[in-house]
């Protein structure tokens, strides 16, 4: 029972998602293989190679895998996949993109975005947007399965020394190419794997007042995130969502800003442990899944939240 | 060129769904279902491609039961100027609809397959990569802007840090994520026209393609319920109890 997990990374730094990655794997039992496909990208395969419980990393150097396109990416996991019962990668837009197209090679029937491991054949995965948990079996012989990262605790950065393997083999299907990227930067934590988010709505009113939001992040080094209301709105970009159609979060503390409560913003934060609402409407869905509500109107509590932080 | 847009019938997004209490599945008896919401978009994407002259005909295809056929006079009454049904009584996984489809677009030798970036009630996001693997083409996912160029496309692409934006060659296919477009409302004098409009229908034997399902749902639960907390009364007593009872901040 091996296991063959993609990990996610951007050339220079493998993304944490990928030790929720492993994890999963980890629960499957067996042996963990790591491979790392890009560009110039032997640095991640040392960090890799530090993680415990990896037997092996692959190090799969091409510029055709530099910006991991689908149509060039897959062939090369297809390839890698004979060796393998498992094909594991994080349900991001990375693996989102390429792993579909590995399973429809291998005429399987991929298993998206697992939340748990229930036995070597059976895993959850929410379906209609978090409002269902279905438990699903699969008859295929190899498994290839997407992994949401915020269902599994990362395994721990360091402990291993994986032997890195190179990988020849290179694949361009010269169907497809890069132009190029528009990357929100930010000196904050990726929203993803933040500890702490705060989040605005469309309460928020503007662009400009999700700088009270950005002095609390500062202060208790979160992201910021955004309603699809507020991202609707224009107030900030697509990558802020969080929600069913944006990203999914679950810190250890989210704080929700401003925010009605829609069921398609909870679907993206109600498995944060602890949750905030501050919103001026007491009858706002929030406050039903908040630890702690508090009904004020944002532009003084959240100031006021900023001061009582600073204090200390 | 010829666009094909794989259209969806789904519970309607404005619907709170309830789980069965035998675990068996969600209710749909007597729920509003509707195109889902991300095919529409792929329709809007499709009839704008046919009036900024790119494109000269766009065919909708469905799979399921005879009642997808609603949906796909939906779709006429937007503008498709034509439907294909798969029929099949049969809940299908995404890799026998991806088949169906490679079958279908073998038959209509379209330019360009356009998908929803996932379906809203089961939320695989597999079905248009992995149609794309079986025909053998290129794909611009998650797309928030789609460019034609001569033979090629430009295609924005909504990914976790920000956009990315590729280049493929057509034929091929694109999945559309929100901000693609704003689908339109039907027009009277299209809703009229939709009724002429015709549904040719397969099944997936006619097609020569097996759709025996390679899983099974074991049970399907809510998903564990969260309690309401307390409400605070001030900002000072919200950050004494993050400080000292959740132990969240420092």
């Amino acid at each position: 029972m091996n296991t063959l997990v993609v990990a996610d990374h951007d050339n220079s730094v493998l993304k944490p998602v990928t030790r929720c990655t492993l994890a999963a794997a980890r629960e499957l039992g067996g042996d963990v293989d790591l491979l790392i496909a890009g560009h110039d990208c032997r640095s991640v395969g040392e960090q890799a190679s530090n993680i415990g419980g990896v037997r092996q990393v692959l190090l799969a150097q091409s510029e055709s895998y530099e910006h991991a396109l689908a149509e060039n990416l897959a062939p090369l996991v297809i390839e890698l996949s004979n060796d393998y019962d498992y094909v594991l990668t994080a349900h991001t837009t990375t693996g989102k993109n390429f792993l579909p197209r590995v399973a429809a090679a291998l005429d399987v029937q991929m298993i998206s975005d697992i939340i748990a491991v229930d036995s070597s054949d059976t895993f959850k995965r929410p379906i209609y947007a978090g409002n269902a948990i279905a438990t699903v079996k699969s008859h295929d012989d190899k498994k290839v399965i997407s992994v949401r990262g915020t269902g599994f605790d990362p395994v721990e950065e360091s402990g291993g020394s994986a032997a890195i393997q190179e990988i020849s083999s290179v694949h361009d299907a010269a169907m497809s190419s890069h132009v190029r990227d528009e990357l929100a930067k930010s000196e904050r934590p990726e929203l993803t794997s933040a500890g702490i988010v705060i989040s605005g709505g469309r309460g928020m009113g503007s662009g400009e007042s999700f700088a009270i939001l950005e002095e609390v992040a500062d202060l208790l080094g979160a992201a910021v995130g955004a309603s699809r209301a507020a991202v609707d709105a224009g107030y900030v970009p697509n990558d802020m969502q969080v929600g069913q159609t944006g990203k999914i979060v679950a810190p250890e503390l989210y704080i929700a800003v401003g925010i009605s409560g829609a069921i398609q913003h909870l679907a993206g934060m109600k498995d944060s442990k602890v949750i905030v609402a501050i919103n001026k409407d007491p009858d706002a869905p929030i406050f039903q899944i908040a630890d702690y509500g508090l009904v004020a109107d944002l532009f003084q509590a959240v100031p006021e939240f900023s001061e009582s932080l600073k204090a200390e | 060129m010829k666009v094909l847009v794989a259209i969806k019938r789904v519970v309607d997004a404005n619907v709170n769904i309830v789980v069965k209490g035998d675990g068996t599945g969600v209710d749909l008896a007597n729920v509003k279902m509707a195109v889902n919401p991300f095919c529409e978009i792929g329709i809007e994407q499709a009839l704008q491609l046919r009036e900024s002259g790119i494109a000269v005909e766009v065919v909708a295809v469905s799979i399921g039961s005879e009642k997808t056929q609603e949906q796909l006079r939906v779709c006429f009454a937007l503008g498709a100027d034509r439907g294909i049904q798969v029929n099949t009584e049969d809940d299908l996984e995404p890799l026998s609809i991806a088949k169906l489809l490679h079958a279908v677009y073998q038959r209509e030798k379209p330019e360009i397959v356009i998908f929803g970036k996932q379906s809203i009630d089961g939320d695989n996001g597999q079905t248009g990569q992995m149609f794309a693997e079986l025909a053998g083409l290129p794909q611009g996912t998650f797309a928030s802007n789609l460019e034609i160029q001569g033979n090629s496309a430009e295609i924005t692409r909504e990914v976790d840090g920000g956009l990315q934006t590729v280049k493929v060659s057509l034929p091929m296919v694109l999945t559309t994520d929100l901000r693609l477009n704003t689908p339109r409302f039907a027009t009277l004098p299209n809703i009229m026209k939709s009724r002429s409009k015709t549904i040719d229908t397969f099944t997936p034997e006619d097609l020569g393609v097996s759709v025996e399902r390679h899983t099974e749902v074991l049970h399907v639960a809510s998903p564990p319920g969260r309690q309401a907390g307390i409400k605070v009364e001030s900002v000072e007593e919200l950050v004494d109890k993050l400080r000292n009872e959740a132990k969240v901040i420092a």
